[in-house]
């Protein structure tokens, strides 16, 4: 099977290729049969970096997920490896393992490898539980960002943004820098920078930083130009709806790791039933490996059925063929396309059941009256007001988080709630949903989630009118302008990376930079070398047609797949954006419901 | 031509050669002269340390005290100082070209060339105690080693110098403490040394490890001769035995093969020096004459004009004048079969086609045909040739190089590696000599030559520290792979605090430079580097350090100059130590925080007996911090409790619930009133809370239609001011699947929303109906498509009807 991650003009399986080589050179530091305990949330991850039968290849008999308790009891296995991130709450589940294994006397020889790398705090934790002796190899896989697509990175750190509006906390910028490094270690120097945020502001400055110490860059530039956005300046887009198929699904059924979880018993017309015995849930793996996903996953979903009904005719028609009279010639070539026909068919059964499945959710009042309001306060309809529909849903009491993001998308709509609309909004949901709320809802102030109006500019107003952040009359089938991944919203970060490659640079927005953030970062003039400068004394025009330009979009604080379908559309799109292409790095693939709970989640 | 080349060969046996040539003349100051002093030089074209010999005649020069010199191998001048540390019973150089000392206490001092005193250690309280009459320090080419002879004629040994891990004791040689051996030496094994202990005709192997002397057998073959002196090979493979009636035995180390015993003319009562020449030949200095005996028959002299000294190297030996330094060795085969002439090796005939082709003879041709073969042999043969002969270019350059450094040989250099050289000449600061061998050369890294001059610089200037911070800087700045941590250390190990914080500034990687700064001191001097790399996990490293230095107070106080690190502190207190974060936040008149820690106390479902006490201290913390509306909700929270309290008295049934991180809403509490049928109470609370009459009604019509109490549902639907409209109603009635009870309230509903509920009902032809008469086509198309065929037909009446 060709590697979906060499798709683009970056090619991102070289980053796998080197973490593959990584993770499997310390894996052979260890001699003898191995079995790995993985953090949770790194299983899926490296699932992508090396599959378990290279893993096999290389002694890995068994694999389990990191918990507290006793290891099971693994008579065969030599070695037995921690693969972990560098959190102290996993420092003490390994402790425990440890103490477990000693307990029972078991002996055995222990590695911990990090990810990205150690901390001085977990060492010292583990000294502090008396096991760090216990490790024959401790070592770093120094894996910050994992490809998840051929235009697609994420760093999968949850807490970037809420660690570092709520905390202070800038650990994950650090990381973000060291995987900025990463990538010109892999495709060269990235020359441009553009930034708008603090977080962005400060992940230049140590990109600055680092490219003091000794490193080694191959000397041509497969990046041209590094866009960092903070999820700060743009708090709004991952609160709307996404309406993208990628999009619901993540809306419905979260999407993990580009893995999503669904209901076994809706596909077991398409398998065999047996399967369906085993496993409450059925895990599909989203990304590009699948041909038919990455033709429909940046649709909006109106536009799903049609593909979806032409592929199964076009299918159909290839399977009646065999029944039409042919010579053994053709018949051996349709045999021979046979498997394929099969996995494309599989893989077709697969999205006309998800599909149906959304279309179920889309169709109910609930969902359309949640829009229909989401919709209304996009255009400012009286954001000023207490929302009848959202005392309902309180009143119903519906999920919170879905009450809390739409309170938080009339808040950044309304550029901030009235103190009194903000009150009576508080006073609802502790009465309903409890009085420990009364920290959920002081986080979403703290994160500038939700404000009371200050005196001064109503920026979404403008802003809505200056980056045409609605669109009301875009077609959804056949768009022509990135409002269509949330009907009628334009997200305003997409704006601002449209804007760019457009201009090159931010200069000519400024006045509506400044209503979202002091702090931009401009390229540097002053770096322009012999090479570029000889490349440009053609025209100008020509030179932007000669030479694809790649841009690395990367978000500081997450990234929805609405944002990324919207980038997407931007390549696909004819003048000017003919030659540009996007690489897509963010700290983590989130959602609103998501966004919101990771901010208020304790600690 | 090959006599030119030649010079000042000898024969040696049948086909060999012996070869002395003067490598350079010495630069000895004018006071220096071998008669009067002694000299110790260190292999590898080493330096040369010089003493008065106290043995030789001297004249009184200066003070009492005896100064020691160093000097490179060509005689220039190096360092000196001067020796009070006691009697120095030997001196010697180890592989590192450290001068060695040993002290008849049995101590040994080191000092590098340039006459630091670098460290000592002792030989064992045996030794110490019972003084030491003689030492050898002896190399290989990775260790140096030390072993010292006792007054009680024991030997106490340690193999090597850099790890002194034990002072091991020899066992003792037979004949007793008072019977002192005539000779001694060291061999070197792989890892561990024996001595060979010459008393009397007899030699002994004493073994580390092993109890009792072993006696070699080895024959000189005269009974009552005396052993006078020993030497082995530089490989430690080789024995040679001089006895007192001049019978010189030369034989392996251990005695088993003997490969010549023959007479020594004696030109001089006393010999000063016997070693070996490589493997191959032994060599007697007589003071101004050197004897050279091979296995065979061998032998040549070689006089000089005044004494000489030699020291003894892998493949020759060096000999030390007062006017110059001379190799002599045995002519390396290669050159050998190239120069010796009617010589027809595949070198040879290269070589001379060159000399022909030169001359534009023809017979170049004919050589060349000779050679055609074995062109590769021929031309590695004239490589290794020229390398023994100091004359391709690079070896030209060593040369050059070693002018000021040391004569090397080929094989010394190949025994050395270029590495190896690298660090003799660093050793000996030739630092931009080693830098420009090593671009010459296309050494790939030349950063550790430039960190030792760095070091080198940071250890002996005693310049402002600016200022050599900025020349090291200045000369390094620019190079890749230089670590300025390592040169900062070296300022630190000197005690040039100063200097070091200069140099660590220059250090990129924040991670390299904090260990030192905290070294240092430089608690925040580290914890400004630390937040500006942007690494968290190193700012926590340096709190956490400085913390335990300074004491928690002090502390706190001063960390709150660094929000990044106060953040951090906070983040870490939250999680280990809730009453310093507690600290912090009063310091800090965080009073929302203060709050917010208050009532996260209150909701852990430990803490739950004095939840009413912290939500009280809740309340005042937000009062302070001005966040009256919290203040209120804490106020409204704590009568809400009360209330809780006395309905779970009063009704016998849970309100309250201390198990979770959650305490029941106000909501949840009035719903469970409804349920119990106390509208009054519910209501009483409603009021007081001031809950939204939309949602008190939504709440009564989802428990009345989870009563299934319809006749109550509808006495209900009848109270003044319906917020919600009575589409609610029939929706509850619905879900209950009850249609008569929803009918009840459908012409109530909205007219804007009757065809729906109509619809919902599945009275479709009422629906059809309203739909008409509101004039509304597209409900008319809607219901349309859910009809049977007999009322779609009316539908579709309808619908043309309106069209018109």
């Amino acid at each position: 099977m060709t590697n979906y991650l060499n798709g683009g003009k970056v090619n991102l399986s070289l980053l796998q290729e080197q973490y593959r080589k990584e993770l499997l050179t310390l894996i052979d530091k260890c001699d003898g049969t191995k079995a790995i305990v993985w953090d949770d949330a790194l299983g899926v991850p490296f699932g992508v970096i090396a599959s378990s039968n290279l893993l096999r290849d290389h002694n890995v008999g068994k694999m389990y997920q990191l918990n507290f308790g006793q290891l099971p009891v693994l008579k065969d296995v030599k070695n037995i490896i921690f693969i972990s991130r560098a959190h102290e709450h996993l420092m003490d589940m390994i402790a425990d393992n440890i103490h477990g294994e000693e307990r029972s006397g078991i002996r055995k020889d222990y590695h911990l490898f990090f990810v990205p790398r150690r901390t001085n705090s977990c060492e010292k934790r583990l000294a502090d539980k008396g096991v760090k002796g216990n490790f024959t190899f401790i070592e770093d896989i120094k894996c910050d960002i994992f490809p998840f697509d051929y235009d697609l990175l994420s760093m999968e750190v949850e807490n970037t943004y809420k660690d570092l509006y709520l905390y202070n906390d800038p650990t994950t910028l650090y990381q973000a820098a060291q995987a900025i490094q990463t990538l010109q270690s892999l495709y060269g120097p990235i020359t441009k920078i553009s930034g708008v945020g603090e977080a962005s502001v400060h992940v230049n400055k140590l990109v600055e930083r680092l490219s003091l110490e000794p490193h080694s860059f191959p000397t041509t530039s497969q990046i041209d130009h590094l866009v960092l956005i903070d999820r700060s300046v743009d708090l709004l887009t991952p609160l709307v709806t996404q309406l993208t198929y990628e999009g619901l699904i993540d809306e419905i059924y979260e999407i993990k790791n580009m893995n999503v979880l669904l209901p076994s018993e809706k596909f077991s017309d398409s398998n065999d039933g047996s399967s369906t015995l085993l496993s409450p849930k059925k895990t599909i793996i989203l990304n590009s490996a699948d041909e038919l996903h990455s033709e429909i996953r940046d649709k909006s979903f109106s536009a799903v059925g049609p593909t979806l009904n032409k592929r199964t005719a076009a299918i159909s028609k290839q399977m009646e063929e065999r029944h039409n009279d042919r010579s053994i010639g053709e018949m051996r070539q349709f045999v021979e396309k046979l498997p394929q026909l099969l996995r494309i068919k599989e893989f077709l059964g697969n999205h006309l059941t998800i599909a149906k499945m959304i279309k179920e959710v889309i169709d109910t009042d609930e969902f359309n009256d949640c829009l229909k309001l989401e919709q209304s306060l996009l255009l400012g309809v009286e954001t000023d007001k207490v929302q009848t529909y959202i005392e309902d849903m309180i009143a119903h009491e519906n999920p919170l988080f879905k009450v809390l993001r739409m309170i938080c998308i009339q808040s950044a709509t309304n550029s901030g709630l009235k103190p009194k609309v903000l009150e009576y909004y508080k006073r609802e949901i502790i009465q309903t949903y409890g009085f420990e709320h009364i920290i959920t809802l002081s986080k979403l102030e703290d994160a500038g989630l939700l404000r009371t109006q200050a005196s001064g500019k109503r920026v979404y107003a403008i802003l809505k009118k200056t980056l045409k952040l609605i669109i009301e009359d875009g077609s959804e089938t056949s768009p022509k302008d990135i409002s269509y991944v949330h009907s009628i919203y334009a997200p305003l970060s997409i704006r601002l990376v449209e804007h760019l490659v457009k201009a090159g640079s931010w200069r000519g927005l400024t006045d509506d930079l400044t209503l979202l953030t002091n702090k931009i970062v401009h390229p540097q003039q002053a770096v322009i070398n012999n090479q570029s400068r000889r490349t440009s004394i053609g025209s100008q025009a020509s030179s932007l047609n000669e030479n694809p330009k790649v841009f690395l979009v990367f978000f500081l604080g997450g990234c929805t797949f609405s944002e990324i379908a919207a980038l997407r559309f931007l390549a696909s799109q004819e003048d000017p954006y003919n030659n540009v292409e996007f690489v897509i790095a963010t700290t983590k693939l989130i959602n609103g419901t998501t966004f919101l709970q990771s901010l208020t989640k304790d600690p | 031509m090959g006599a030119l080349l030649k010079g000042e060969w000898s024969n040696f046996g049948k086909d060999e050669y012996f070869r002395k040539f003067e490598a350079y003349s010495m630069q000895w100051p004018p006071e220096i002269s071998l008669d009067t002093l002694s000299l110790t030089s260190a292999p590898f074209g080493g330096l040369i340390a010089v003493v008065r010999d106290r043995k030789k005649v001297v004249k009184i020069q200066g003070g009492s005290k005896p100064v020691l010199s160093i000097y490179n191998a060509a005689g220039v001048f190096v360092s000196s100082f001067v020796w009070d540390s006691g009697h120095i019973i030997q001196m010697g150089w180890s592989s590192g070209c450290d001068l060695l000392c040993v002290r008849e206490d049995g101590q040994v001092l080191i000092y590098d060339m340039f006459s630091n005193f670098k460290h000592k250690f002792g030989m064992g309280k045996e030794a110490q105690d019972i003084k030491v009459v003689d030492a050898k320090i002896f190399c290989t080419t990775n260790r140096t080693g030390v072993a010292v002879l006792t007054t009680a004629n024991t030997i106490f040994l340690v193999n090597n110098v850099k790890e002194v891990l034990k002072v091991r004791k020899l066992p003792e040689a037979p004949g007793g403490v008072n019977n002192s051996p005539s000779a001694w030496v060291v061999v070197c094994e792989d890892r561990s040394s024996k001595v060979l202990f010459a008393r009397e005709k007899y030699i002994y192997c004493l073994s580390e490890g092993e109890t009792h002397a072993t006696l070699l057998p080895i024959n000189l073959g005269d009974d009552s001769c005396l052993v006078k002196d020993l030497a082995v090979s530089f490989n430690f493979e080789m024995l040679a035995v001089l006895t007192n009636r001049g019978k010189l035995w030369m034989g392996s180390v251990d005695g088993t093969s003997c490969r010549r015993i023959c007479d020594v003319r004696c030109s001089s009562p006393h010999h000063s020096q016997m070693m070996w020449c490589g493997n191959y030949a032994v060599v007697i200095n007589w003071g101004q004459n050197l004897d050279v005996f091979g296995f065979d028959e061998e032998y040549i002299s070689y006089p000089f004009d005044d004494s000489v000294f030699c020291v003894q190297e892998i493949d020759c030996i060096r000999v030390i004048s007062n006017h110059s330094t001379d190799l002599i060795q045995k002519v390396p085969k290669v050159v050998q079969d190239i120069f010796v002439y009617s010589n027809s090796s595949p070198g040879s005939s290269l070589l001379s086609a060159s000399y022909q082709f030169q001359k534009k003879s023809h017979l170049a041709n004919e050589y060349l045909l000779l050679v055609k073969g074995n062109l590769f042999t021929a031309v590695m043969q004239c490589i290794d040739a020229a390398g023994h002969q100091f004359d391709v270019e690079a070896q030209r350059t060593l040369m050059k190089a070693a002018q000021s450094a040391s004569p090397l040989t080929f094989n010394q250099l190949h025994t050395l590696t270029l590495q190896g050289l690298m660090e003799l000449l660093m050793i000996r600061r030739h630092h931009f000599l080693a830098l420009d061998l090593a671009s010459f050369l296309k050494m790939p890294d030349s950063s550790k030559i430039q960190l030792h001059w760095a070091c080198y610089k940071v250890q002996h200037s005693k310049e402002d520290v600016n200022k050599v911070a900025q020349e090291i800087k200045n000369k390094l700045g620019n190079t890749k792979n230089v670590s300025f941590r390592e040169i900062a250390d070296e300022a630190f190990a000197c005690g040039k605090h100063d200097l070091a914080i200069k140099l660590i500034e220059y250090e990129p990687r924040a991670d390299l430079q904090i260990p030192l700064l905290l070294k240092l001191k430089e608690h925040f001097l580290a914890l400004n580097k630390a937040i500006e790399s942007g690494n968290t996990d190193l700012v926590y490293a340096v709190l956490d350090h400085t913390g335990k230095k300074i004491g928690e107070a002090d502390f706190q106080m001063a960390i709150r100059r660094y929000p990044l690190a106060q953040a951090l502190y906070l983040k870490h207190c939250a999680h280990h130590n809730k009453d310093l974060l507690k600290d912090v936040f009063t310091q800090e008149d965080d009073h929302k925080s203060l709050a917010e820690l208050s009532i996260k106390e209150g909701l852990d479902p430990r803490n739950s007996s004095t939840k009413d006490a912290l939500l009280v201290a809740a309340h005042e913390s937000y009062k302070r911090a001005k966040l009256d509306v919290n203040a209120q909700l804490c106020d409204e929270q704590l009568k809400l409790f009360k209330y809780q309290r006395n309905f779970e008295d009063k009704y016998r049934t849970a309100f309250t619930d201390n198990s979770s991180q959650k305490w029941p809403s106000l909501h949840e509490t009035v719903k469970q009133l409804l349920k119990l049928g106390e509208i009054k109470l519910a209501d009483r609370l409603r009021t007081e809370y001031k809950v939204p009459d939309r949602r008190y009604w939504w709440l009564r019509i989802q428990i009345l239609g989870e009563q299934e109490d319809f006749a109550e549902l509808e006495k209900f639907s009848k109270q003044k001011k319906n917020p919600i409209g009575f589409e609610p109603f029939v929706d509850i009635c619905l879900k209950k699947e009850k249609k008569i009870e929803a009918k009840k309230y459908l012409p109530k509903v909205r007219d804007e929303l009757k065809v729906q509920y109509y619809t919902k009902l599945g009275m479709l032809e009422e629906a059809a109906q309203i739909a008409y008469d509101r004039r509304d086509p597209d409900a008319l198309k809607m219901l349309a498509s859910l009809c049977d065929p007999i009322l779609k037909e009316k539908v579709n009446l309808y619908i043309r009807t309106l069209g018109k």
